[in-house]
């Protein structure tokens, strides 16, 4: 690929990811009053979305082979856990967070 | 009566503990991006310049494997408008909270990636705290994080070795507590249930490449279904 190429390649992925942010505010601005179905979809989206993304993190678990997702299991719970308990952001993913890392990494020197 | 300078200092001081744990996240994830870039065999401007232009992560991990392949443009905006079709559902439920930010707004739109806007939309902003501004700052300061990590792996590269293995749970544990933070606020759990059971079984059936576009459109289908036959209380708000 020339570098011209190359150029052009990032341009169009910029414009692909701006398309895809910007399309909704295009739609519908501000100024004109939004359709109901919109309306409704922009109330009950983000609980499905954030159902999405935790389920888009853990894409490349598998049950099967490896650590069999249980490093991840146990650290999502102790999250879930420490944030009913606080409710400290912070707190709830620092603990999950280091509690995965010294799972798999525990993993890791016992299999070797 | 507290002068702008004030009011933007105010709003900095309470967006900054939000973005901690995507500054563990980005600079980390960042940090890999630039090193898988400088490994393929491309300057730290790549990087740099990409991290900052584009700003949406897993697309840019795929523009490495675009630019080292042939030259295919029509393929590259059909994969980089899958990949971010997220953003449309994004858009959809901050038509509002965007609203009547002036000028930040195209900046807001602009940088609103998983983080940013998962932050945005969540976190009950004090009232003393300008709306426009602290949502300005989480966003920016998230977009620093990833072009500060990019640019740093671009340069030093395979320089760069300590266990860091595990850290990148860190995005997971994040949006574990957003998904939580969802729940506890709303009434009807119906909208989260079906995000994580339709997207669940999109993966199962779909498997981990391909399961963002069909999960969208079970979840839009899904809740554009249960509209029609509202329960007592339809909306999840």
């Amino acid at each position: 690929m020339t570098l011209t190429q190359q150029i052009i390649t990032i341009l169009i992925v910029i414009l692909g990811t701006m398309l895809t942010r910007f399309l909704p505010f295009l739609l519908f601005p501000s100024e004109k009053p939004t359709p109901e179905y919109v309306r409704y979809l922009g109330v009950v989206l983000p609980a499905a979305i954030f159902g999405l993304l935790v389920i888009y993190c853990l894409k490349n678990v598998n049950v099967f082979t490896g650590n069999h997702g249980i490093p991840e299991f146990l650290s999502i719970a102790l999250v879930i856990i420490l944030h009913l308990w606080k409710r400290q952001m912070l707190l709830s993913i620092a603990g999950g967070t280091v509690c995965y890392m010294l799972l798999v990494q525990l993993a890791a020197s016992l299999s070797t | 009566m507290q002068s702008k300078t004030q009011m933007i200092r105010k709003a900095f001081h309470s967006a900054f503990p939000y973005t901690i744990p995507i500054f563990a996240g980005f600079w980390f994830l960042g940090l890999t991006y630039g090193i898988y870039m400088n490994v393929s065999g491309f300057g730290f401007w790549y990087p740099m310049l990409m991290s900052l232009t584009i700003f949406a992560g897993s697309v840019e991990f795929v523009t490495v494997n675009m630019l080292m392949g042939a030259f295919h443009p029509v393929q590259a905006l059909a994969i980089t408008l899958m990949i971010n079709a997220r953003h449309l559902f994004y858009g959809i439920s901050m038509l509002d909270k965007y609203k009547g930010t002036g000028w930040k707004k195209f900046y807001l739109i602009f940088g609103m990636c998983d983080e940013s806007f998962s932050i945005n939309y969540t976190t009950e902003i004090p009232e003393d705290v300008d709306k426009g501004w602290f949502m300005f700052f989480v966003t920016l300061l998230n977009h620093f994080y990833w072009f500060f990590g990019a640019t740093l792996g671009g340069i030093f590269g395979s320089f760069i070795h300590f266990n860091t293995d595990g850290l990148e749970f860190v995005m997971t544990a994040m949006f574990v507590v957003i998904f939580m933070e969802q729940w506890l606020k709303d009434q009807k759990h119906t909208s989260a249930l079906l995000g994580l059971g339709l997207s669940a079984l999109c993966l199962i059936v779909f498997g981990a490449d391909h399961f963002m576009i069909p999960a969208m459109a079970a979840i839009l289908t899904a809740l554009t279904l249960i509209r029609k036959h509202p329960e007592k209380g339809g909306d999840a708000a």
